[in-house]
């Protein structure tokens, strides 16, 4: 079947539609929103495989750590029926990477539960892989021990009971992991954690297209249209084949230029030529970029460098505590010109309470006091100084326990009230915005690992199933 | 003397995982990038987050007329002591710096 190209300076004229893999991607990630026409548009341009990325660290280590989504249940399950409904328009495979944020096993339970309620309400039967990223805590802290995992530059020191502390890791899945799954001949691939770029270029590298293409083009693409105007349309095309890619976003005057796609390799990136993958890494230094029209890009030139050993990163979060929150607002202008003097007095004062009326260590427990307007953004770092007219005050307490959290912050309430400046005056109070004034976040986590696991066999760390809904 | 966020289109942090720090410089044109390049050091730069300019990795971009630093994040992301999740205020430091 020929499909013709997206716009006529292709190089891949409709009588050679097999040597190219049409990838569609509707956004950054499902819950972000898409542009239904634009992905409308898209379906008509007859993809191969429609893929979208469900999650990433940028939220921070709560998600992984409690193992759950952050976003709405109800975003997911509109923005995922869109695109089941896509899939069954295209009849090609969907798969969503990374499910549910943090990409736990939980988290892939909770898409798949979505998945089958969207199925039984559109009448539809669909067979579906499901592929599972959450490590065995004890395996990881074995394979830990047994020297089979590397840090990364920036990585903390961690021992096996640091591992063993964590609530949750998760392995990060490439293109070997994603492929296994296509090949099961599924309508739809959940998969839990996966490298961002993995479900983009699986596909294309399956059906033999050029390696250091697939990978670029596959990082071009992982956050949608950001890497081309009109980036909250979302909706973005990428044509893979043996020598390159070209990308094109879908939205009614969107535009891709060589710069916009080559500075896309500058976000959220330490490095913006080297990209490490399972199994090798991606180097862009060669690239060249051409600007097809106003709209579309082709890249070529990129290059994968396979690497001597297989290995999978690893993402981990432990609990750190449980934290304790409580704000007032500072407004009278002595107070605010001495707010820091002020914030010092208290933590040293009710710390000192703390240690002397509570069962509790000076190890066991942090108590901040944050000044919103003065210094919050940078602490010992800011560098301005300014005169604000008021100044939000967050004091922040973690402990072992709830209970000692809520405790700390019931020391602390009475300071936040009425500190005055000097014993001399008459007793100051300051603005609470709520009663109580102390909010509860129960226990909070802390990323714990960035390293590297090396697995003999891709799926070593992975498993995947096949099942039938709907 | 100027602050260099008035000489550039804009300068942008983000994480770079967890654990980095990533700034970009949009310079926005090849005199300003020139300007930037020349005359941004990265010790500079380095003092600003109180790293060590040995961690800090640059990357000098004429092709974008834009200069990249990464380092280590000044805290872990979502640490308790960290104060901003997403990396995003932190382009502020270098912004302001006098060049």
């Amino acid at each position: 079947m020929a499909r013709a190209p997206l716009h006529p300076g292709s190089p891949h004229p409709a009588d050679r539609p097999t040597s190219m893999t049409r990838v569609l991607i509707p956004s950054g990630a499902l819950g972000l929103n898409y542009d239904p026409e634009a992905l409308a548009r898209g379906v008509a341009a007859r993809p191969d495989i429609i893929a979208v990325d469900g999650g990433s660290t940028d939220s921070g280590p709560s998600y992984l750590g409690r193992g759950v989504s952050k976003y709405a249940r109800a975003s997911t399950k509109l923005e995922w029926a869109g695109l089941m409904k896509a899939r069954a328009i295209a009849g090609v495979p969907l798969v969503i990477g990374t499910a549910g944020t943090c990409g736990t096993d939980a988290a892939v339970d909770w898409m798949l539960d979505i998945t089958r309620e969207i199925a039984t309400e559109q009448g539809t039967s669909l067979k579906v892989a499901v592929l599972r990223s959450s490590q065995d805590i004890g395996r990881v802290a074995e394979s830990f021990e047994a020297g089979n995992i590397a840090p990364l530059p920036g990585a903390p020191d961690v021992t096996a009971q640091d591992i063993q502390a964590c609530s949750n890791i998760v392995a990060l899945a490439g293109a070997e992991q994603i492929s296994a799954a296509l090949q099961t001949g599924a309508d739809i691939v959940i998969a839990g954690r996966t490298t961002d770029t993995a479900i983009i270029a699986a596909l294309p590298l399956m059906q033999g297209c050029h390696g250091g293409g697939a990978w670029h083009g596959a990082k071009i693409g992982e956050c949608g249209a950001l890497c081309a105007t009109n980036p909250q349309s979302g909706v973005i095309m990428i044509d893979f084949d043996d020598a390159g890619f070209t990308v094109t976003p879908m939205a009614d005057g969107a535009h891709a230029s060589p710069h916009t796609v080559s500075a896309h390799m500058l976000y959220e990136n330490s490095d913006p030529f080297i990209l490490h993958e399972p199994g090798g890494h991606l180097d862009v230094t060669g690239a060249r970029y051409t600007a097809l029209d106003e709209t579309s890009v082709r890249v070529e030139g990129s290059k994968w460098v396979p690497s001597d050993r297989y290995t999978v990163k690893l993402e981990g979060a432990r609990p750190a505590g449980c934290r304790t929150v409580l704000m007032a607002l500072l407004r009278d202008p002595r107070y605010v010109a001495n707010a820091a003097l002020w914030a010092e007095d208290i933590v040293t004062k009710c710390t000192a309470k703390v240690l002397d009326r509570m069962d509790i260590t000076a190890e066991e427990f942090t108590l901040e006091i944050r000044l919103m307007g003065h210094s919050a953004s940078f602490g010992m770092l800011e560098t301005r100084h300014a005169d604000p007219v008021e100044i939000g005050v967050i004091g922040i307490i973690t402990a072992p326990t709830e209970d000692q959290a809520a405790e700390i912050g019931k020391l602390l309430n009475p300071y936040l009230l009425h500190h005055p400046l000097t014993q001399e005056e008459e007793q100051p109070t300051f603005a609470f915005l709520f009663s109580p004034p102390d909010m509860h976040q129960g226990t909070v986590y802390e990323f714990a690992l960035h390293h590297v696991m090396h697995l003999t066999d891709p799926m070593d760390a992975f498993r995947l199933e096949v099942t039938h809904i709907g | 003397m100027a602050e260099l966020r008035t000489l550039v289109t804009k300068v942008r942090s983000k994480n770079a995982g967890p654990f980095w720090l990533t700034i970009d410089i949009f310079c926005g044109s090849p005199e300003a990038y020139a300007q930037v390049s020349r005359d941004l050091k990265t010790s500079r730069v380095a003092t600003a987050f109180n790293a060590d300019s040995q961690t800090v990795k640059r990357f000098d971009m004429p092709d974008l007329n834009v200069v990249k630093f990464s380092l280590p994040r000044p805290t872990v992301q979502g640490a308790i002591a960290d104060r901003d999740m997403h990396g995003a205020s932190w382009a502020a430091l270098v912004g302001e710096l006098e060049i």
